[in-house]
């Protein structure tokens, strides 16, 4: 399914990875610092428009562009890669799919060229997983503004100098007796609207994570994003998308995984021999390297589902239950091959391990993955 | 302005690079070909001089048909058209039959600037830029470091060793970059795209009118006599310091004729 402009863009951006973001991401991670001038410099690149059409400054290319990218990406770094998957899937894509003109002229120009970053807040401190039920943020129409109350939990790229806004879900109403869920864009600065301090966080240290309050934030009427009470089935439209991308994700973290465990076998000996040559490590990297390469497929089978437009749901979730399996296995093994060494800051798997965690939670947990599978096996709750 | 770079296809650095053993020219076969890095300093430098100055952009590439993958990727960076010189004849040319026929192809193009990299990094002989302009009977102004064009007046800063000399000369020139000059863009989806559509010339030894009897490697003005891979790198002597380091370093530098 890749064709040759797929190729190119897959080699230009490894290149990148390999040139501009290996040698100083660690030290970005190290600081928890936000790579700015590593996100500038995708931006020109025209990272952040992939998917979106040229109008909006956009590449004009497609989803699996997307993925493909973030999977070069992911192979040195994923705070970097995340930063971009949540900036383009979460932030630019229920813009370009769900927003009014005036919207997309507003926001998308400059989503597209990195210049800012666009955020989605749906998980609360209460919960993430139990949505719409365990929501509570709630937003109520007065005077033509909306005025919005309640908290957000975790929120990616949502306290950033060059974040624009956070699209917020939140209760508008109730339509017999279930809770009507709508999505409100919430410029950033809005009085009302508190960005709390950066998480400590366990991995994705690169990347901005935060938490959020909103205490009679108001905003106009129009920033309401897509229809009114439709906010629930947009934001699954845009996790079932976003959950391929993951999936992505973590085929590059588990593949960056079997590159440094390759090159490390290759170099480090012990008992005379490079430690390459032991069927113990061999049969360790040949196991990584069957994960990363049948979740990759796995990947590339939802993409294509995705962009054929059928239905991808149990694909998608499939892709990232398997995916980030494998980079946690990966990321394990990966961190044996190198023995004491893995467990050191300096190189790069043990930030792999740090990293992969979250893949196994973010986007859905892989219960809920399992549960979508189930259910689309037929099987009732 | 009407800008033709130079650009070769090289084997990575990154792998294992090979002469042939029958003809002792490159194994370009063996290793993948990626765009010789210092040329992408000039292809940034001819872009940015086209969007400053208007005009075009044409890439001229001398190599066998696998070159086209370089021509394509500067093209996606956002060359406007590209010129590949390529025939049999060509293979095993050295420095001065290459730039004979670069030559002959650049009269045949037209230029009012042409832009190279200092050297490639397979061959590495940095003269290129030196025998085109000779050849051209145009200024050459060597290892760039700043470039300005005003009107048909062209400046540079030439890098040396105690700083840099301000070099000036009168279009149409021959400029070599050096890697400080500038930051090389990578290539966009959309300028990858894009590429597909530009139009890329082949041209042979006949079309751009080069004597056959004058390029390739029977006709080349240095041979490769013998070649030898590199030793592997022997172990290095460590000095422990007991009080005595400084002294044994001396001796070590004195005995390598270092001191
Ligand atoms: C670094 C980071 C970045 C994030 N970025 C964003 C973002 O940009 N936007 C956003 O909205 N959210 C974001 N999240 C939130 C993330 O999506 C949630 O953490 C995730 O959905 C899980 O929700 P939770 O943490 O509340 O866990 P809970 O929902 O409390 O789940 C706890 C455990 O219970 C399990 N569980 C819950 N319900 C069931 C059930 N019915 N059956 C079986 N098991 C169940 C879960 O699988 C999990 O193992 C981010 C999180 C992190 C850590």
């Amino acid at each position: 399914m890749l064709n040759d402009e797929h190729i190119e863009l897959r080699k230009s951006v490894e290149e990148f990875a390999r040139e501009v973001v290996a040698p100083v991401i660690g030290d970005y991670y190290e600081r928890c610092e936000f790579p700015y001038e590593i996100v500038r410099k995708m931006g020109a690149m025209g990272l952040f428009g992939l998917p979106v059409p040229e109008e909006y400054g956009g590449m004009g290319g497609d989803y699996f562009a997307l993925c493909l990218t973030l999977e070069e990406l992911a192979r040195v770094d994923s705070s970097v890669a995340i930063t971009l998957e949540a900036a383009v899937s979460l932030g630019a894509m229920p813009l370009l799919r769900y927003g009014t003109a005036e919207q997309k002229a507003r926001w998308l120009p400059k989503l597209t060229s990195g210049e800012m970053l666009g955020a989605f807040g749906l998980t609360e401190p209460g919960g993430g997983t139990d949505v719409p039920g365990g929501m509570r943020t709630t937003a109520v129409l007065d005077g033509g503004e909306w005025v919005i109350n309640g908290s957000k939990a975790f929120i990616t790229n949502s306290g950033t100098d060059i974040t624009g806004f956070v699209a917020v879900a939140a209760i508008t109403g109730r339509e017999g007796g279930r809770p009507e869920i709508s999505t409100i864009i919430v410029p950033s600065g809005t009085p009302g609207f508190t960005v709390s301090k950066k998480y400590s966080k366990v991995g994705w240290s690169a990347s901005d994570t935060r938490e959020l309050s909103f205490t009679d934030c108001r905003v106009p009427e129009e920033n309401l994003l897509g229809e009114r009470g439709r906010g629930y089935a947009q934001f699954l439209r845009t996790l079932d998308e976003g959950r391929v991308a993951i999936a992505a994700l973590s085929v590059g973290l588990a593949q960056g995984c079997v590159d440094e465990s390759l090159r490390y076998a290759r170099e480090r000996t012990a008992f005379g021999r490079a430690i390459g040559g032991f069927q113990a490590m061999q049969f360790k990297i040949a196991d990584m390297e069957a994960r990363a390469h049948t979740a990759r497929l796995a990947y590339y089978h939802a993409a294509e589902r995705m962009l054929a437009g059928l239905p991808f749901k149990k694909e998608a979730a499939i892709a990232k239950l398997v995916a980030s399996n494998a980079a946690m296995d990966n990321a394990r093994d990966a961190t044996q091959v190198f023995g004491g060494y893995g467990f050191m800051n300096e190189f790069p798997v043990g930030r792999f391990y740090r990293d992969a965690k979250i893949l196994e939670v973010g986007e859905g947990t892989s219960e809920v993955q399992r549960m979508l599978i189930a259910r689309e096996l037929g099987m009732d709750a | 302005m009407n800008i033709v770079v130079c650009v070769k296809q090289v084997p990575d650095t990154a792998t294992e690079r090979k002469l042939r053993s029958d003809d002792k020219t490159l194994d370009r076969e063996a290793a993948d070909g990626v765009v010789n890095e210092l040329d992408e300093y000039a292809v940034e430098e001819a872009l940015k001089l086209k969007e400053a100055h208007g005009g075009e952009v044409t890439v001229l590439t001398m190599g066998p048909g696998k070159a086209t993958e370089t021509i394509r990727k500067v093209l996606a960076m956002g060359a406007d058209k590209a010129v590949h010189l390529s025939d049999d004849a060509l293979h095993g040319s050295d420095a001065l039959s290459t730039s004979y026929a670069m030559a002959q192809a650049l009269k045949k193009i037209g230029f009012d600037l042409v832009v190279l990299g200092s050297e490639s990094t397979d061959a590495r002989t940095g003269v290129l830029a030196a025998m085109l302009a000779e050849r051209l009977g145009v200024p050459q102004l060597t290892l760039a470091n700043k470039v300005e064009v005003n009107g048909s007046a062209i400046a540079v800063q030439r890098l040396t060793d105690y700083g840099y000399d301000k070099v000036e000369a009168s279009l149409p020139a021959v400029v070599s970059v050096v890697e400080k000059i500038n930051e090389p863009r990578y290539p966009s989806f959309k300028g990858i795209m894009a590429a597909k559509k530009k139009p890329v010339e082949t041209l042979g030894v006949a079309d751009a009118e080069i004597s056959a009897d004058q390029v390739g490697l029977a006709n080349a003005w240095s041979e490769v006599v013998d070649f030898a891979v590199a030793p592997p790198r022997a172990a290095g002597t460590v000095v422990k310091d007991e009080g005595d380091g400084g002294a044994k370093i001396a001796e070590f530098l004195a005995s390598k004729k270092f001191v």
